[in-house]
């Protein structure tokens, strides 16, 4: 079976004015001929280099990669919003692209006739949009604004409305940047669910996420990319966790309270970080070694009855276990609240993990929460799993018994 | 299957820009959507206005109205044999459309630049729209031309007038598409021309026999530039329906050429330049 999609040393120069915008006023041409020739303000930037890869029909390909990475460039290459600088692309579908939704939507239009421009724009035939309006509308569940203008809505109904449209297109491979990160829980969780029926009826999906979660459930396969190049091409498990491994930084395991985030002065948490046996700053432990995470707790009004609530979550925020420990235990001689919580070795399976913590009344008050700070790394020193490394098969390791 | 047999009929390449391709094929396939950016341009002119489309009629025949009081009287336009409202309105009719064609195609791209940054289709599409949204106003205008002609001139021609405004308005049309796209595509890259365009279009109507006709000028130099004008030959053509004289062919085919060469100067400056759009707008 032919590729649906062929990409074939796809490069992306653009061009970074330091002077001036991009569009150029003619003064500065007319008054300035010398300008005209120097090319010294201009700088040459490859947003994409060498980028390489084929997509089977059927297949939902992810795209992760950091800010600035070129994932947008190539959806915008592929969309053919902007022309490759080298390279070709070998397409045999109609591509459908939705780098935004709501594309084209009219503050001044109705409802109806933004749904008839918008869906145009996304390429939809005027028969099609006709066709599938009422079941668009149903999706929506704005039936009854309809004929008001878009002016009057509210934001979140505007995108309702501009992810019906866009849940109604129908090409062969369809392209999606990061839209779906917007929207209440609910329609979020019915647009995921539309996309995995897209997916199962056989059509192709390229898809731009930051969430990795969403891309390990949507995508079989995934592209890293990192620089304008693709670093990883592989099964979406594995190129996730080379994503968060690769996107992992050393100071990322220090948390330093931020005065201008909580304005809780009774409790709060300074700082914490993961330390070694000698309290040193450590942030890679192998899968035999202790796991220490020191936490300093700036507390001026002291009562009985606060704990200290600590959890360690995966590298998509799941809680694997919560600790509670009251505060008073923590509490030095001089005053001061301290204290390092030791996370026994052997136990959590090599993989990428962050902590939440949180001062919490027992009667459930919060003073001072936090997500998915302190990240850390658990690196395989030879478990039985080893040759696993990178898929997801659980976050403890534990030898029991047989009988 | 059903994916792989289809989609093997729409192989198609997507390739670094080069050369001129005026693609007009793919232009077809999206004509739809020329239909709707015409809708939606018509529909947020008139909205919440209290006289709507009506507008479309007011203005030119409130300027008619305008000029006849003050310049009726004063400008020998005799060699017309025409009254002077219905000489006004034969040249506002055919320059509403010149002047608002290219004032909205010009500024078109800016104005949509939002859309043109996230989505694929040809480009042409928006001043082509921003053109056909004038012809509808046009339109309402002509009704209320008719209707000025039949009061002020009631043994006109009907057949006449129409096949003289068929030429008419193809020398229009062509002219402000070839400018129109050509100024289009130079206010994506130069801001200036948001400035240059409202100062062009009022130059323009003083060397355009809009208001008088092209005899008062005496300078021979200007006179040979104003019969270059594809404008005033438009004009020109379709007074001559209502006064009896008959096209003048040479004035026809050359107002035509030029309007063809402006047209396909501007087409191919806008495709040649279209690619970077999104990069620049």
């Amino acid at each position: 079976m032919k590729p649906i999609l062929e990409v074939k040393n796809i490069a992306k120069k653009f061009k970074i004015y330091h002077e001036h915008l991009p569009y150029e006023s003619l003064r500065s041409k007319i008054m300035n001929p010398l300008k005209f020739f120097s090319k010294k303000e201009v700088e040459e930037f490859w947003a994409l280099k060498n980028v390489t890869f084929n997509v089977n029909p059927g297949e939902s390909i992810g795209i992760i990669g950091k800010n600035g990475a070129g994932k947008s460039t190539l959806l915008k290459v592929l969309s053919k919003i902007t022309p490759p600088t080298s390279g070709k692309i070998i397409s045999r579908g109609r591509i459908a692209s939705l780098l935004e939704v709501g594309t084209g939507f009219h503050p001044e239009l109705t409802g109806r006739e933004n749904v008839f421009l918008n869906g145009s724009i996304l390429g939809m035939k005027r028969k099609e949009i006709n066709d599938q309006f009422d079941a668009i509308i149903d999706f929506s569940g704005i039936e009854k604004f309809l004929d008001t203008q878009l002016k009057h809505y509210s934001s979140g109904m505007q995108l309702r409305l501009a992810f019906a449209v866009a849940a109604f297109l129908n090409p062969e491979i369809m392209i999606i940047d990061e839209v779906l990160a917007v929207g209440d829980a609910d329609f979020q969780k019915k647009c995921i669910g539309k996309m995995e029926g897209v997916t199962k009826s056989g059509r192709t999906i390229l898809f731009v996420s930051h969430q990795m979660g969403l891309v390990n459930q949507l995508c079989s396969r995934a592209l890293l990319m990192n620089k304008g190049e693709i670093l990883v091409s592989d099964s979406t498990e594995i190129v996730t966790s080379k994503y968060l491994s690769f996107d992992y930084h050393e100071s990322d395991n220090i948390f330093i309270h931020n005065p201008q985030q909580t304005d809780n002065k009774e409790h709060y948490i300074q700082s914490a970080f993961t330390v070694d046996e000698n309290e040193k700053n450590k942030s890679v432990f192998g899968f035999n070694e202790i796991i220490r995470l020191k936490i300093v707790i700036a507390s001026n009004i002291i009562h009985s009855d606060e704990l200290l609530s600590v959890a360690l979550q995966d590298k998509y925020g799941n809680r694997i276990f919560t600790i509670h420990q009251p505060l008073e235990k923590l509490q030095h001689a001089d005053g001061k609240y301290s204290g390092t919580l030791c996370i026994p070795e052997n136990l959590i399976a090599p993989n990428i993990y962050a902590f939440h913590f949180a001062i919490v009344r027992s009667d459930g008050k919060v003073y001072d929460i936090h997500e998915g700070q302190c990240r850390i790394r658990v690196a395989d020193t030879g478990t039985p799993f080893s040759q696993y490394e990178g898929k997801d098969y659980g976050h403890i390791i534990l030898s029991c018994k047989w009988e | 299957m059903y994916v792989c047999v289809k989609a093997r009929s729409m192989e198609y390449e997507i390739k670094p820009a080069k050369g001129l391709q005026f693609n007009l094929k793919e232009l077809w396939e999206f004509r739809e959507l020329i239909y709707f950016f015409t809708l939606r341009d018509v529909k947020i002119k008139y909205k919440q206005t209290v006289l709507g489309a009506l507008w479309a009629i007011l203005q030119p025949f409130l300027l008619m109205v305008i000029f006849t009081v003050f310049f009726a009287g004063h400008l020998d336009i005799s060699s017309y044999n025409l009254p002077y409202p219905v000489f006004v309105f034969s040249g506002l009719i055919l320059w509403n459309v010149f002047a608002t064609g290219i004032s909205t195609a010009g500024n078109s791209m800016i104005v949509n630049s939002n859309i043109i940054k996230k989505i694929y289709f040809p480009r042409l599409i928006i001043p082509i729209s921003g053109i056909m949204g004038t012809l509808i106003d046009f339109s309402m205008t002509l009704i209320m031309f008719i209707g000025v002609l039949v009061y002020f001139l009631p043994t006109f021609s009907l057949a006449s007038l129409i096949i003289h405004l068929f030429f008419s308005l193809t020398i229009i049309l062509l002219t402000t598409f070839g400018i129109g796209s050509l100024l289009a595509a130079l206010n994506v890259k130069y801001r200036d021309f948001r400035y240059i365009i409202p100062f062009m279009i009022q130059v323009l109507l003083f060397v355009s026999p809009v208001i008088y006709p092209v005899s008062i000028i005496k300078n021979n130099f200007l006179v040979k530039i104003l019969n270059l004008n594809p404008i005033a030959g438009a004009i020109e053509i379709l007074r001559s329906s209502l006064n009896g004289t008959g096209m003048d062919l040479i004035l026809l085919a050359k107002s035509l050429l030029i309007s063809l060469v402006l047209f396909f100067i501007g087409l191919s400056y806008f495709r040649k330049t279209e690619y970077y759009f999104a990069d620049i707008a």
